[in-house]
């Protein structure tokens, strides 16, 4: 690890190799080594998570930067079973930008607050020489209240795991939108998870993890949870839901939908009496596709992520691994 | 290095050789030097690295399918008839 | 809806690949010894521990899996050669996803060549070169070629467009490579295969009649078969029947889409620009005489290996140690049983060519299979 690569950013095994050897190396502490989504502060009562933003192009089917700022941030405070409260934003910006560009990105950041009602309470911008940067980069912070702490740690045998949506689709659509390869009708699932996360906290359901299948999308997830836990994850392979075109768009490039990123779609860890109702509210909250994928093994078993075929095989889903490229092969 | 998938023709440009195609939901261009000039909008082609390689053959398609077919009842009848 | 539509659905439908495998079953218990079935294609090396078929086959039934990564077989020189050609000034490298991430004699890949600055670029239709050297014609593109006989078409078709639109600044470093030949040399070598599944792609472009020789010689029967796991377990219930009636014959089932004859414009296409290389070195196997593709003469000016003499070492054999992929490649051995599996050899840092593409058996089997 003497060069900084891509692969070394995009969720991978490369990914936390980084974290683990330098950052985590140089900043330990018990917070941060708890390695969720967002860290609890002030005797457990806030969640604050922080994330940067850089895509290409900045427009996209289903969303923008600005959108994917205010929802990516917020959703990771949400999975940590708090309620989204405050922004911070700050705008790293290309000299030459058009200040329509950045404004209609703002007007989506403003309207995608309104759904969680979240605030933005401090900023700050940067411009940067013309090729310093791609256009714009937006880093946000969020804050939010606890209602119910959900972490990793909470993971049991026999838990029912359930994914929330249609995975893959913005991971797709980015890597479509790209210019080297022109694949039309797909879009990206980017939106605020809140709406349908708290109608899950009050109902007093047994959530005991639940994570947003972002970079390294649900197989990253997954591997984690299998790693932190030490536990075997059975899933289901038929049951795992990827509509036609991602699924299209993953055999055009030999690449496994699994590991693509998904913005709006998230992996829930319950008590097993309590997955039919989670799966009911979650389809009664905007998220028709929630459906159970499989469950947490016991602890005999060595951790992994198990595929299983309806026709009696299985394998392994892979931890991602390296930059996303197409096989040809 | 031979991954391609059946896609069906959405759109042919004769003079060019290129056109659109759709696999499972998703449309991107492909180039047709390659297939025979009977191709029409429907058709099935194999396209590899956004080149159509190969048209479906219907008559062939049938026949396995009829061959597929016998031996899926063949084990339909053993697993009923094992209980 | 047409026979077609039906086809395609049930070539991947749960109740059909439980259908033949149970069939598979009744007709292997006829077997009169244990069967070695070689597939010769990386896609359905992939194929296979991705749907886990072997899983699904009688113990006398054994899938080895062949030469059939073409980024896996490609000797580190050549890979040096692309990575010098990228480092050259006033060039940009463009080449298929699959061949960034292997590592050249000096540990480094394309992908950290780039990291240091060099333009490599990877891209999803060699066609897209055409734009990239009609954007910078200032700068020389080189397109590093790879691949089965499936990819070479493309190659051609780009050598013909880029002649067509006069883009003189557009090169091709030749790697493909033919697949009968690497057949032949493991027959030859005797011992480790009874019958091939022949690649689909590949069997599209040059028809199904090249293998008849080999079925023939070696009294090997050869079966073309689809990616799609009924298409597979299909070709192996085709071999065993062969096996079982005495038979070695060359057997078509994915016949919806390879003739006999192949791809005849492709077929045309291909020897317009390309003649044999004498002799081409393979990754873990050595050389094959007559096995790769490189330009013909004519075309000197549109070759990197011409043009660029300098940029492109010598072919050398190297030390492999205790890599087990020369054996592997050549159905001697499964990934498994190499002591650097998943120990000191993972994708992350590959010690053989097995190893360094996704689609070489052992980043399947390390994909797929490692320890549950």
């Amino acid at each position: 690890m003497d060069t900084i690569q891509l692969a070394h950013g995009s969720g991978g095994l490369e990914n936390q190799q980084l974290i683990r050897e330098l950052f985590f190396a140089a900043f330990d502490n018990p917070m941060l080594a708890a390695c969720e989504d967002a860290a609890l502060i002030e005797g457990g009562r806030f969640a604050v998570s922080t994330d940067s933003f850089t895509v290409s192009p900045l427009f996209f089917p289903g969303g923008d930067i600005g959108k994917l700022a205010v929802a990516g941030t917020l959703n990771d405070v949400a999975m940590r079973g708090a309620r989204p409260q405050h922004l911070t934003v700050a705008f790293i910006i290309e000299e030459g930008l058009k200040v329509n560009t950045l404004a209609s990105i703002v007007l989506s950041m403003k309207d995608e607050l309104s759904i969680s009602g979240a605030q933005v309470i401090a900023g700050d911008t940067k411009v940067v020489p013309r090729g310093a940067i791609d256009q714009l980069m937006i880093n946000t912070t969020g804050f939010g209240a606890i209602v119910s702490d959900c972490n990793t740690r909470r993971i049991a045998a026999g838990d029912h795991l359930i994914i929330s949506g249609n995975i893959a689709r913005h991971g797709a659509c980015i890597f479509a939108a790209r210019e080297e390869i022109a694949i039309k009708g797909l879009t990206s699932d980017c939106c605020t998870l809140w709406p349908a996360i708290a109608p899950l906290l009050h109902a007093g359901l047994g959530i005991h993890a639940m994570r947003d299948a972002t970079r390294g999308g649900i197989s990253a997830v997954l591997n984690e949870w299998a790693q932190q836990t030490g536990l075997c994850l059975n899933i289901r392979q038929d049951d795992i839901p990827v509509s036609s075109e991602v699924r299209g768009f993953a055999e055009i490039l030999g690449i496994d939908p699994y590991v693509l990123a998904c913005e709006g779609v998230f992996i829930l860890a319950v008590a097993p009496q309590d997955s039919t109702a989670v799966i009911d509210l979650l389809r009664h909250h905007g998220h028709p596709q929630a459906t159970l994928v499989g469950t947490v093994g016991m602890a005999q078993q060595q951790p992994a992520v198990l595929l299983h075929s309806a026709y009696g095989t299985r394998r392994r889903m892979e931890y991602p691994s390296g930059e996303i490229l197409p096989r040809i092969c | 290095m031979c991954l391609a998938i059946p896609s069906k023709i959405v759109r042919i440009d004769r003079d060019t050789c290129m056109g659109e195609i759709d696999t499972m939901g998703v449309t991107r261009e492909a180039n047709f030097s390659l297939v025979d000039d009977e191709i029409t909008v429907g058709d099935w082609v194999l396209v590899h690295v956004g080149l159509a390689i190969s048209r479906i053959d219907a008559d062939e398609a049938q026949k396995t399918l009829a061959m597929y077919r016998e031996i899926i009842e063949l084990q339909d009848g053993a697993l009923n008839a094992g209980g | 809806m047409q026979a077609a539509d039906i086809l395609l659905q049930m070539v991947r439908s749960n109740d059909a690949i439980r259908a033949f495998a149970e069939h598979i079953k009744i007709e292997a218990a006829q077997l009169k010894k244990p069967l070695r079935i070689m597939e010769v294609c990386g896609g359905h090396t992939h194929a296979i521990l991705q749907y886990g078929l072997d899983q699904l086959l009688p113990g006398t039934i054994k899938l080895v899996h062949g030469p059939g990564c073409p980024v896996c077989v490609l000797p580190q020189h050549r890979i040096d050669a692309a990575i010098n050609l990228a480092q050259r000034p006033d060039t940009i490298l463009v080449t298929l996803g699959d061949m960034i991430r292997v590592p050249g004699s000096r540990g480094v890949s394309l992908q950290q060549t780039r990291a240091t600055g060099a333009d490599v670029r990877y891209l999803y239709s060699p066609l897209d070169c055409l734009a990239i050297a009609a954007d910078n014609p200032q700068k020389t593109v080189i397109y590093v070629a790879i691949g089965f006989e499936t990819t070479t078409p493309m190659t051609a078709l780009l050598l013909e467009q880029a002649h067509s639109r006069q883009l003189d600044n557009l090169l091709v470093h030749s790697n493909h490579v033919l697949v009968p030949q690497a057949m032949e040399l493991i027959l030859a070598a005797g011992g480790a295969v009874d019958a091939f599944i022949a690649p689909g792609h590949v069997s599209v472009m040059a028809g199904a009649k090249q293998y008849h020789i080999l079925a023939e010689k070696y009294h090997a029967p050869v079966v073309v078969s689809g990616f799609e796991p009924v298409d597979l377990l299909d070709a192996v219930l085709r071999i065993i029947h062969q096996v079982n009636t005495g038979m070695a014959t060359v057997d078509n089932a994915y016949s919806r889409f390879v003739k006999t004859t192949g791809n005849r414009k492709a077929q045309q296409l291909v020897d317009k620009y390309f003649e044999p290389h004498d002799d081409f070195l393979w990754r873990g196997i050595g050389r094959i005489p007559g096995s790769a593709l490189k330009l013909r003469s004519a075309y000197g000016e549109r070759d990197a290996e011409v043009q660029c003499p300098e940029s492109c070492p010598a072919p050398t054999e190297e030390q492999r140690g205790n890599c087990l992929c020369g054996s592997i490649l050549m159905g001697l051995a499964q990934p498994t049983d190499c002591p650097l599996f998943a120990g000191g050899c993972t994708p992350q840092n590959p010690q053989g060519s097995c190893m360094v593409s996704n689609e070489g058996a052992c980043a399947a089997y390390y994909k797929y299979r490692r320890d549950w």
